[in-house]
């Protein structure tokens, strides 16, 4: 009897999972039929199995839009997991990429690249990855050496942060021009996106939600809290800090080619646990599907509302996710007063 | 069994134990006692390497702790922290995670790990509460709850640091006798206790501990009548007898 109430939790966990996941390829399929020149689901059919051939149709698909749903899908898959791992690992509601120095690291980095000269993507997407990186490396390395505690990891965070937006604007002042070409990057979008920026970063992407979800088990001990988790056989510090540097492999793999979209790390995790609950092993999962249609919905959103202009990706989530978000907030308040 | 000899630790250059040697027999409850600051938690730290010593041995039934994994280390003896933060998570899944150092790849908990939450959510008469939030339980409730992760953990070796603090009367009563219904089935139950009156009805064996050394061991009636407890705690208990045995107040002293 008690057995068989195991399962039962699990089961519940089902149906909101399975709307997520058709809320995911529905937005994917919208994204790649609807724009400018619309696509019939029998027209995308063959131009998928043909390949990128000689109709207009199938090179639209094959170049323009497979590409830019993909990078919606991944970039949103990628920051909502980085931001849900980061606030399970810092017991931080207020926590995402950002305050591990992500954006401040692929911002300088961007910044200083366009100042150099080079304008190239790939250029700017492997800068933008490594800034990130090397960002999050300077808050973990503070933090280790202060004992490696939740606190001195947002402290630090909060420290290198400010040091680096410092550096940022210091260039753009100095070089106007590197303002001028960084600006695509720091409001977030997918309109400059293709193949080959795209592969290196779909790959570690995938690479990096797989293993967190391996790790589920020990994500959930560590919030815990330190004193359990050690107690239950954890190495607290280093479980951490593996943990915030898949989240920045995550987040600074999205960044690369996305560019800088604040909104989907912090709020996304959110929504998910109001959807789905706080266990890693349902919430991970889970915040992939949702960041993934979100982004993607809120990108074919961008291009389709002021046709033929696109406003950027990164704008128009914060005017859908702001709202959608306080009415979950509010809805809630509701169901318990 | 568990022997401590000669443990020496410090924290920031600041040297905390100095030397301590105490035995924690098994199938016993043993209290850990003594004023504030004076090493009762790091001893219990110790024990489960929270804290790094400098020097001294920890065995338990003749083995080395500190060869063990961390892992191995947490399938002999649970610990109970003092202060612990209100986790957002329901109770089954809490005390699932007491099964962690049991987990193997594929990294899921299997069937035998269920059993052994359900064994342990019945044992402290949580069974009912198991799909609660752990935020939405009272302080006695969360106390069982974590009680019942370290059940779940199926140690030899239970070590709680103040278990009985921020309970009622009615649930500190609760918890010392399920901690005696553990002892009684053969672990070794160690605890830091403030109350006198706990330890003279609970503890089979007392440590009393001032500014990182052992005053004096033995039984609760030994170590609370010494002569030491008196200079730990510059207080001087007075015992009476009553049809259901020895029982021990202490007044405030006149300044």
């Amino acid at each position: 009897m008690t057995t068989s109430k195991n399962s039962s939790t699990g089961s519940k966990r089902i149906v909101p999972m399975l709307c997520a996941a058709a809320f995911m390829l529905a937005a994917a399929l919208l994204n790649i039929c609807l724009g400018a020149s619309s696509v019939t689901l029998p027209q995308l059919w063959r131009a998928l199995l043909s390949g990128p051939g000689p109709s207009a149709a199938a090179r639209i698909l094959w170049y323009v839009r497979l590409p830019r749903t993909a990078a919606c899908l991944l970039a949103g898959s990628g920051l909502a997991v980085s931001g849900a791992v980061i606030q399970k690992v810092l017991a931080n509601n207020l926590a995402s990429p950002g305050i591990i120095g992500i954006n401040a690291g692929a911002g300088l980095a961007v910044a200083a690249c366009c100042a150099a000269g080079v304008y190239a993507a790939w250029a700017v997407a492997g800068t933008a990855f490594f800034g990130a990186i090397a960002a999050t490396f300077l808050v973990v390395i503070v933090a280790r050496k202060s004992n490696a505690s939740r606190t001195t990891v947002v402290l630090g965070g909060v420290a290198v942060t400010a040091c680096l937006n410092a550096v940022t604007e210091t260039i753009v002042t100095m070089v106007p021009d590197a303002a001028l070409a960084s600006v695509d990057f720091r409001v977030g979008g997918f309109s400059s996106v293709n193949h080959a920026r795209l592969l290196p970063a779909a790959i570690l992407i995938l690479a990096g939600i797989a293993v967190i979800l391996l790790l589920t088990n020990e994500l959930d001990v560590l919030s815990l809290g330190d004193d359990t988790a050690h107690a239950l056989g954890l190495k607290v510090a280093s479980m951490r800090n593996l943990m915030l540097t898949l989240a920045a492999l995550l987040a600074g793999a999205s960044v690369s080619f996305a560019g800088i979209l604040g909104f989907v790390g912090l709020i996304v995790p959110h929504m998910a646990r109001r959807m789905i609950g706080n266990e890693s092993g349902k919430l991970i999962p889970f915040c992939a599907l949702l960041g993934g249609g979100f982004v993607t919905i809120c990108d074919l959103a961008a291009r389709l509302i002021f046709a033929p202009f696109e406003l950027p990706t990164g704008i128009l989530m914060s005017f859908l996710g702001g709202p959608f978000f306080i009415w979950l907030l509010l809805k809630r308040k509701e169901k318990q007063p | 069994m568990i022997t401590i000899s000669d443990l020496c630790v410090s924290y920031d250059g600041e040297q905390v134990l100095h030397g301590i040697s105490a035995s924690f027999p098994e199938g016993k409850i043993s209290a850990v006692i003594g004023p504030n600051g004076c090493g009762k938690s790091t001893t219990l730290r110790s024990l489960v390497r929270m804290v790094p010593h400098m020097s001294g041995t920890l065995m338990l039934d003749g083995q080395d702790l500190s060869v063990l994994s961390p892992h191995a280390l947490a399938r002999r003896i649970a610990y109970l922290p003092q202060s612990r933060n209100v986790p957002d998570i329901t109770v089954e899944r809490l005390v699932l995670h007491g099964r962690f150092p049991y987990l193997s790849f594929p990294r899921r908990y299997r069937r035998e790990d269920w059993e052994k939450v359900n064994e342990a959510l019945e044992w402290v008469g949580l069974g009912d509460l198991r799909e609660r939030k752990m935020e939405h339980l009272s302080g006695g409730q969360r106390q069982k709850a974590y009680f019942a992760m370290a059940l779940a953990q199926d140690t030899d070796v239970i070590l709680m640091d103040e278990p009985t603090t921020f309970l009622d009367i009615k649930n500190q009563f609760e918890l010392l006798d399920q901690a005696r219904r553990l002892a009684d089935a053969g672990k070794t139950v160690i605890m830091i206790l403030h109350d006198f009156e706990s330890v003279l009805h609970y503890a089979d064996h007392v440590v009393l501990l001032l500014d990182g050394s052992v005053l004096t061991a033995g039984t609760a009636e030994h170590v609370l009548r010494s002569e030491q407890l008196r200079r730990a705690f510059d207080v001087t208990p007075c015992f009476y007898e009553t049809p259901d045995g020895i029982h021990c107040y202490v007044k405030p002293e006149r300044v």
